[in-house]
């Protein structure tokens, strides 16, 4: 409809009134419009201190209560907000009914925000933080490759500090661990022989001498925490 | 529950939770059903919607020696949207029931929609007996699995010496902090099994505990920049309202007059009619609203999560503005909206906080004065033109004159719930319940009935409907019949799925692909078949006597209003547009 078609009416109490459809008042190009603008993080865009949000990798160790479903909750939270998640390994801690879940996350910096902030909030999570740059992580692989040259494979094996599990005619399996790099220094190694199959578990971490792993932890002691400390 | 909940040290004497009276005639719990029921009295339940099925017959059973008023839903949807509507009027989580499979999966709508309005509730599934669980057995659904994206946490009970405890610990959980829904799944053999054990006192998990109290170092830098701010402005959330922080937040606005913008949510937590209200924000907000969002220089908002109908497109929202954002939920800070003065804690206690650290109030004349002038060049008008239809924005204002200030509105969602939203004017938090982030069609009618059940006696409750809204969910009407409610239902009929209608209209060329409802039923003679009174309405001179009739009628009444078809919902912000470029007419979309 044009806005001559549109043009006041009087109403029932003689007021003058808006449009029959619609209300009155200056268009939107009369109005106006401050210049300032938001990137898609909500952050104003100021050309001196705006942060270019590359994504990046991230390891999150979390102390949960052992119950059932807690996985799932946790893979469904990643899952649902469209976190990208690399790895996610999960094991006993030294306290009876809780696990430690380490997560290898690559995501912009306000996601890793996000990715704690919204692991902290379920009830199984007891506490949650990203790990620092230097913490000791390491990874294991197993490594099923074909047998025909078992002296070379064992020479590959030592020198990557890896073990054979298990040998037979048709194929060699070997272990190895390492931070990734090393490990797919390694892959790239044991080609040669023919890779039939392999098996990663993804990083598991713990943080560095006497840093807590995850926030409220006290590095030395069996104790854990049961509920976090409050942190902002 | 949250009101109660300001700081953990008032929350720790569980004793003043028990009813004194109830000890004489207590009998002690001798199934995982009594112990269920039992910690639902414990915590001061006085109500419960639901509807009965095979697995929850135990829970029921222990029901029928129980003060809690049941109110038995002619659908488990309409029962999750009664609690979640309860509990919004009464501040503390409803509570609704329903059986294994089909009846939890029912529920499921109502969990969401209580999900995205952080509305406390707690949700009691019946289970299949604990060794058929997994095996497909009869009305079987992992009801855990399903609702574990849409509520704050569920539980799988287990055991029938501490299911009591869990109901307890589940209910603690729904009203702390943030509220939300929560879940209890009950096997049957756990609620039929045998205990003597008695609920303690229910308790949030010691793994959720929020932060009242913000760091006092980050309010006095937030206190700093209020007073220096040229154009302050308060965005007031539905967090205010949950946090029982109405008294703190107008008294704040007011002192340090500085402009207020509302939510949706938000409706009610201050007055409407107050000179520094400029109403809501948003799609279909007001245009001073929105002008003033895009226009301040300092955004004070307190308990919202910038949902994208609030900001439009991110990128042009308060494009001028540092934010203040105060929230009990740390993950709501930065997550749509970059705050560059955080305040995690309770809305209430924070805006103290803040109250005390700001020694002189922001220099806001003109901010002030520009704000009026915005109200004047947008006035949130209408015309009523005698030889057209009649005008929803006038069935609206006929309401909520012929009401008074505490009278409860709920919707349903649509064009309806947008003119209910704007043309009548709220004054008390806790008098608009509606469906907001889910966006459910048919809540208005079942949430009627909790808000009806929750509310004052002499408090009036009126359902703005739209007639698709009020179509998805009219068996509700056979439930305010049989418990003799007195709510008026204003059916706002358009024969459209009328924001469809529009929206098509303005992006789809005006193709109207299932959108047009001519099929309708007559719906005053359907509420008569109910039982219900019904009135039909298409004249303006009809409107203010059969709404009074209706007002006057002791019982469900509901008044068919036949409407302007062609009626479309302005200012609008196109979806992902700029907030200060809403629209006032179709050409402008």
């Amino acid at each position: 409809m044009s806005s001559e078609d549109t043009g006041s009416d009087a109403g029932r109490d003689g007021r003058e009134r808006p449009p029959k459809h619609g209300l009155a008042g200056p268009e939107p190009d009369e109005r106006p419009h401050p210049k300032g603008r938001r990137n898609a993080q909500g952050i104003r865009i100021d050309p001196e201190v705006e942060a270019q949000h590359e994504p990046r990798r991230a390891v999150f160790s979390a102390l949960v209560e052992d119950e059932p479903g807690v996985l799932s909750r946790i893979a469904g939270l990643i899952s649902r907000r469209q976190f990208n998640i690399e790895s996610l390994t999960v094991g006993p801690t030294t306290v009876e009914g809780h696990s430690r879940i380490t997560m290898v996350v690559e995501e912009t910096e306000p996601d890793i925000d996000q990715i704690g902030k919204q692991l902290g909030k379920l009830k199984p999570v007891i506490t949650v933080g990203e790990l620092d740059a230097d913490a000791v992580r390491t990874e294991l692989v197993l490594l099923k490759v074909e047998g025909s040259e078992p002296d070379k494979v064992h020479a590959i094996t030592d020198m990557y500090d890896g073990q054979t599990l298990d040998a037979g005619a048709e194929t060699i399996t070997v272990q190895l661990t390492g931070d990734e790099q090393e490990i797919d220094d390694a892959i790239d190694a044991f080609r040669q022989f023919g890779i039939i199959e392999i098996a990663r578990t993804g990083y598991t971490a713990l943080a560095r001498g006497n840093q807590a792993t995850a926030p409220g932890e006290k590095p030395g002691t069996a104790d854990e925490p049961t509920r976090p400390t409050n942190t902002q | 529950m949250s009101k109660q909940a300001r700081t953990p040290e008032e929350e720790a004497d569980p004793e003043s939770e028990v009813d004194p009276g109830a000890a004489a005639e207590f009998t002690p719990a001798t199934t995982g059903s009594e112990s269920v029921i039992h910690a639902l009295e414990n915590a001061g339940v006085e109500a419960a919607f639901g509807v009965q099925g095979g697995a929850i017959m135990p829970v029921y059973d222990a029901l029928y020696h129980s003060d809690i008023r049941h109110v038995t839903m002619a659908h488990e949807q309409g029962a999750a949207h009664a609690a979640d509507a309860f509990g919004v009027v009464r501040n503390e989580p409803g509570v609704c029931l329903a059986t294994s499979g089909p009846g939890a999966t029912n529920l499921v709508t109502g969990i969401a929609d209580a999900n995205m309005d952080s509305d406390g509730m707690l949700a009691l599934t019946g289970q299949v007996p604990s060794d058929m669980v997994g095996s497909d057995a009869f009305q079987e659904t992992d009801t855990t699995g399903v609702t574990a994206p849409l509520t704050k946490h569920n539980y799988f009970a287990d055991d029938p010496d501490s299911v009591g405890d869990t109901v307890g610990e589940a209910l603690a959980l729904a009203g702390e902090g943030r509220p939300g829904p929560t879940l209890v799944d009950l096997p049957k053999d756990i609620t039929l099994g045998e205990t003597d054990t008695e609920p303690g006192p229910a308790e949030p998990p010691e793994t959720t505990r929020p932060q009242y109290v913000a760091d006092e170092a980050n309010v006095e830098v937030a206190a700093d920049v209020i007073e220096s701010a040229d154009r302050p402005l308060l965005l007031f959330g539905g967090g205010v309202i949950k946090a029982d922080a109405t008294d703190e937040a107008r008294s704040f606005a007011r002192e340090l007059g500085i402009p207020v913008v509302t939510t949706m949510p938000g409706i009610g937590s201050f007055p409407e009619d107050d000179d520094l209200c400029l109403s809501w924000a948003g799609m279909h907000g007001t245009g001073y609203a929105n002008m003033a969002i895009t226009h301040t220089d300092l955004l004070i908002a307190v308990g919202t999560r910038f949902d994208d109908r609030l900001t439009g497109g991110v990128d042009t929202f308060a494009p001028e503005a540092e934010v203040i954002h105060v929230d009990i939920d740390p993950a709501e800070i930065s997550k749509n909206v970059y705050a560059d003065y955080p305040l995690i804690g309770d809305a209430g206690t924070v805006l103290d906080q803040l109250d005390g650290a700001i020694d002189e109030a922001p220099d806001a004349d003109e901010w002030r004065e520009q704000c009026g002038t915005w109200k004047d060049e947008y006035p949130m008008d209408y015309a009523t033109p005698d030889d057209e239809p009649l005008k929803p924005q006038f069935v609206v204002e006929v309401l909520d004159e012929a009401t008074a200030d505490d009278t409860i509105v709920t919707t349903g969602v649509g064009q309806h719930q947008m003119w209910a939203s704007q043309y009548w004017t709220y004054t008390e938090p806790r008098t608009w319940v509606s469906s907001h982030g889910l966006g459910t069609m048919g809540y208005g009618l079942p949430a009627a009935i909790g808000a009806r059940i929750a509310a004052d006696d002499d408090q009036e409750v009126v359902c703005i409907d739209g007639d698709g809204s009020f179509l998805m969910t009219i068996q509700s009407l056979s439930v305010a019949v049989r418990e003799e409610l007195d709510i008026t239902v204003a059916v706002l009929n358009n024969e459209y799925i009328g924001m469809v209608r529009q929206w098509q209209d303005a992006f789809f060329e005006g193709r109207r692909m299932a959108a047009e409802y001519n099929w309708c039923p007559e719906f005053d003679m359907l509420a008569e078949a109910f039982g219900a009174r019904g009135w039909r309405v298409d004249d303006y001179d009809e409107v203010t006597d059969t709404v009074a009739e209706a007002l006057a009628y002791d019982g469900p009444s509901v008044i068919d209003f036949h409407i302007d078809p062609a009626e479309n919902v302005y200012p609008m912000v196109p979806s992902g547009g700029a907030n200060g470029k809403f629209a006032l007419t179709e050409d402008q979309l």
